[in-house]
């Protein structure tokens, strides 16, 4: 054995860290802290919204809360959440000692923090009264942003670039790491479904990122440098803002859904003890809703005026993703069919994820049709669309991932009777949250509104309790966590952690050690 | 210190409100059903999308939760090892995919006839603008020229949207507002709250009404759900959507803006009003008569000298209607976005300065030139150099009609 070299020491191991694991940790808790900072947002949000009329914040601060909740749950909370569970496990699953290229990795990290306190600042000097934050929606349609937009909205601008470049970076090491570093033996279609997920998650992003960069420089310019891309007085159109941001931005979502089913497809099978369901229909879904999700951008803008054979053209491409990703679903719920099922946490909220995320289909389907979608868009009907399937579906997979590898990061088994709690908790609220939603959408309840008509108030009233509730069970998930992680408190676990587990990763001790595989595993 | 403990009070009365129980509205838990023939069709697609939705819910979730309480190891049930099965996937690839295209047929359908906008009685363009619609008849039975056109603006009073505790950020410093409610208490609430406007458009009833569509700031979108027509304004470009509201189907149906546009876009309500052809045109010319009148009361002001008291009484009015909702009612604006008026080196320098970008708007501030007479831009204007204690430097502090109309 050559010389072993463990962690640096202290603060150093973590800013010039290399090791997947230090920087797949560092991702997880840069997401989390985002996820609770997001929240809180929301938290503004729904007090604001809590009763008709005006009572706690001005509608300029409300629009400021809802873009950058917005902005900082997709960004800063789902996607480092997935790309940490990615630097951990990808490695772990194919046999590698680490990523391929650990120092582009410490830079895709490091930038993220960076890129963020941009976002922050502007939201502090707003909480301060002293200037405003992004105040146009996540999306930053053109004209509002571009010729009405706050002063921050350049800091956004570069903050959006530097996001851009980490995601990059990230997304080149994982496929790097993928095609090169797997053990002697595994094939492609022997590699695990996360893996397989994040590689197609991989190549959406190198292929999206730089069009969201595309659309940001052009607003800078069209700002500052007198062009009008997006200004007809100049020639520009808005309408080409909206076809380049959703030409990154659909895609966008499926980068933050793909993972999710790589991670409930290790789980389900692990707790139903039987193997995955159709392993090869599930790659195929999977890739061919990647391809689909290239060729539906316009689904958002059905209402802007599309020719009518666009608009048809767009219906028929988002109808047809329903056909893969029912598979998806129909393959889990075969996997669960005869199994000998246990209910450990992980499992509590893989099952959830079915369910919910199937809700959050369901209704996405309804928006598919076009002349229904117009009825239903910028509606509140649309809100609860995407919070099912990126709170329920997205979030709630990146949790169940967490428990599920947890004890083998930490090689201690986390307070169960509270993980337990929390499944509930967040479970229960997240629906008395969301699922009123559809109502007051249907109803007729515009999205980003600061204040609503008499007929919505109930409703309002009880999703604000539903999110007042939700916000607050997370922090059972932190005190867990902060347990387990700081106060090293918990029982040891084996190796194999879980009685039905398998994959490359459970061959290793738990906790894994530092350089995951030092020798080559031979997969048959 | 003052200003410290009212915020403090003032937070604790909105708490107050917060924990009292509501008891407003009807519990709407489904679209609204359709008034128009399209808006009927679009209505059944939606409830037949639901009821697939539900009905492949019932035997999805049906056959987890089956195998979820009798396939667990705590019943002792032994997992069998199958995997695959090409004639089950290929089952529920092709049964969706059938399902799809049954969907697809009619919404096809209904999706031509919403883009036929031929064979139109009436034209309407539509104008968004913040945080106001701009309506102009443009065609009628091919008369053309009808030379009608009308501002509609949010018409419940601003005192009733109760105005937020805190003027800008959460912990901005004395920003406590003073026009939050003493009490507490919402003021009578109607059921319109926030859903009414001054002008209503007015469309026949039993023809075709065609609407062209743009904006002159930012995107907005213009929605009636009773009709299902929502189509953006998108400034420089034209979009067109029609309906047809079936003979005795007059009445009012109300909608709101879909779009994102700032600030304001919570509050500005779309209001359309059927009524029968006959009292359509006696509308029409009633209306026409009336913008008429007060075109040449307009020009006849040009020659009027009006005294300083009549030109505050009526700028106050018009400030408050018009130009409160981004300045404040106390002048003191949300800076720094809205900057405040009270002090202001705008309001207080050259006269020409002041006028001019009231006429003709400012970054986020609209042209008002193009929607108000000048008599009423000499009345806010008036009234902005001399409410709250503001002294113009250039020692004009009266603006008559003739001054704007320059
Ligand atoms: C604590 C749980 C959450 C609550 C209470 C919550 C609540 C809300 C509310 C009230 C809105 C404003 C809707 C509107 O007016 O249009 C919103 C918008 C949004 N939320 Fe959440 N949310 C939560 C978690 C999340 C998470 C985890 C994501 C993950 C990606 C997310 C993504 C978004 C997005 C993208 C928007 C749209 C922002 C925009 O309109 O520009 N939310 N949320
Ligand atoms: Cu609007």
């Amino acid at each position: 054995m050559g010389e072993h070299h463990g962690p640096m020491k202290g603060i150093k191991r973590w800013l010039y860290a290399t090791n997947h694991k230090d920087i797949g940790a560092m991702y997880l808790w840069f997401s989390f802290i985002m996820f609770l900072t997001g929240g809180a947002l929301a938290m503004i949000i729904r007090a604001e919204l809590m009763y008709p009329g005006l009572q706690l914040v001005d509608p300029n601060f409300f629009n400021q809360m809802t873009t950058t909740h917005g902005l900082i749950m997709v960004f800063g909370a789902v996607m480092p959440g997935f790309v940490g569970l990615a630097n951990l496990m990808v490695p772990m699953m194919i046999g590698a000692p680490d990523m391929a290229l650990p120092r582009l990795n410490n830079w895709s990290f490091w930038i993220l923090p960076f890129a963020f306190s941009l976002l922050i600042i502007a939201i502090i000097q707003s909480f301060l009264g002293i200037s405003d934050a992004p105040n146009f929606g996540w999306t930053f349609y053109a004209p509002l942003s571009t010729k009405y937009g706050p002063a921050s909205t350049d800091f956004f601008i570069f903050s959006v670039h530097m996001m851009g470049i980490s995601s990059i970076m990230g997304a080149v090491n994982v496929i790097v790491t993928i095609f090169n570093l797997r053990a002697p033996g595994m094939t492609l279609m022997k590699m695990p479904l996360f893996v397989w997920t994040w590689l197609i998650t991989a190549f959406l992003l190198i292929a999206v990122m730089p069009v969201l960069a595309g659309a940001v420089t052009m607003m800078l310019t069209d700002r500052h440098f007198g062009t009008s891309f997006f200004d007809a007085a100049g020639g520009g159109d808005p309408v080409l803002f909206q076809h380049v941001f959703w030409f990154f931005g659909h895609p966008e979502v499926y980068i933050m859904i793909l993972p999710a089913f790589g991670i409930v497809s290790a789980i389900i099978p692990t707790f139903a003890r039987k193997p995955l369901f159709g392993y090869a229909s599930m790659v195929y879904a999977t890739a061919s809703i990647a391809f689909l999700s290239f060729v539906v951008w316009a689904h958002h803008m059905f209402t802007v005026g599309l020719p009518l054979a666009g608009n048809l053209f767009y219906m028929y491409m988002t109808m047809l993703i329903a056909v893969p990703t029912g598979v998806k679903v129909f393959n889990w719920v075969a996997t669960m069919w005869k199994g000998s099922m246990t209910f450990e946490v992980p499992m509590l909220f893989a099952i959830a994820f079915v369910i919910l995320f199937t809700i959050g289909g369901f209704s996405g389907l309804m928006l598919a049709i076009t002349p229904v979608d117009q009825q239903y868009h910028d509606t509140y009907f649309v809100v609860a669309h995407f919070h099912y399937v990126l709170v329920s579906g997205a979030v709630f997979s990146i949790i169940a991932g967490v428990y599920y590898w947890l004890p083998k990061w930490t090689g201690r088994m986390y307070n169960i009777g509270l993980a337990k709690l929390h499944f509930w908790c967040s479970l229960i609220f997240v629906n008395l949250l969301f699922f009123p939603m559809h109502f007051v959408g249907l109803a007729g309840m515009p999205r980003r509104y600061s204040d609503y008509s008499l007929q919505f108030a109930d409703f309002n009233w009880w999703i604000s309790i539903g999110g007042f509730g939700f916000g607050v069970s997370q922090l059972i998930l932190l005190w867990i966590l902060i347990d387990i992680c700081f106060r090293k408190k918990g029982e040891a676990v084996s190796d194999q952690v879980w009685e039905g587990a398998e994959g490359l990763e459970w061959t290793l001790p738990s906790p894994a050690p530092y350089h995951s595989f030092t020798t080559p595993p031979v997969v048959k | 210190m003052q200003s410290f403990a009212k915020r403090c009070s003032s937070i604790g009365l909105a708490l107050a409100t917060v924990t009292s129980t509501s008891v407003f509205a009807e519990w709407q838990l489904d679209m609204t059903p359709g008034v128009t023939e399209v808006s009927q069709q679009v209505f059944d697609m939606h409830r037949t999308m639901l009821w697939w939705c539900v009905a492949i819910g019932v035997v999805v979730f049906g056959a987890m939760f089956y195998s979820m309480i009798m396939h667990r190891k705590s019943k002792g049930h032994e997992a069998s090892q199958f995997h695959e099965s090409t004639s089950v996937e290929i089952a529920w690839t092709v049964l969706p995919f059938v399902i799809l295209i049954l969907m697809a047929i009619p919404a096809t359908k209904v999706l031509i006839a919403m883009s036929d906008t031929d064979d139109s009685a009436l034209t309407v363009k539509i104008t968004g603008s913040q945080w106001k619609w701009h309506y102009e008849y443009l065609d009628w039975e091919g008369q053309g020229g009808l030379d009608l056109d009308y501002y509609s603006i949010l018409s419940t009073p601003s005192e009733e949207i109760i105005r937020p505790v805190l003027a800008s950020g959460l912990f901005p410093k004395n920003t406590a507002k003073d026009s939050y409610r003493e009490d507490g208490i919402y003021p009578e609430r109607d059921e319109l709250y926030k859903r009414d406007v001054d002008k209503p458009l007015i469309i026949p009833t039993g023809r075709k009404v065609r609407f062209l569509i743009t904006s002159d700031d930012v995107i907005h979108s213009w929605w009636v759900p009773d009709f299902a027509i929502k189509k953006d304004a998108i400034p420089g470009f034209i979009n067109e959507l029609w309906t047809l509201v079936p003979e005795g189907k007059e009445g009012i149906y109300r909608g709101q803006c879909a779009e994102l546009c700032g600030k304001d876009h919570a509050f500005m309500p779309v209001v359309v009003e059927a009524r029968s052809v006959e009292d359509f045109e006696k509308w029409m010319v009633d209306a026409r008569e009336a913008q008429k009148a007060e075109a040449l009361a307009a020009a006849n002001s040009l020659d009027k000298t009006f005294s300083k008291e009549e030109l505050m009484a009526e700028g106050e009015k018009h400030y408050v209607a018009r130009c409160s909702a981004c300045h404040q009612a106390n002048g003191q604006g949300l800076p720094p976005t809205f900057p405040a008026l009270a002090g202001s080196k705008v309001a207080l320098g050259a006269v020409a300065d002041h006028i001019d970008i009231v006429n003709n708007g400012k970054n986020a501030m609209p042209a008002f030139g193009s929607m108000l007479s000048p008599k009423e831009i000499a009345a806010i204007v008036t009234y902005e150099r001399n409410a709250w204690g503001n002294t113009p430097s250039d020692g004009i502090d009266v603006v008559q009609p003739r001054d704007v109309a320059k």
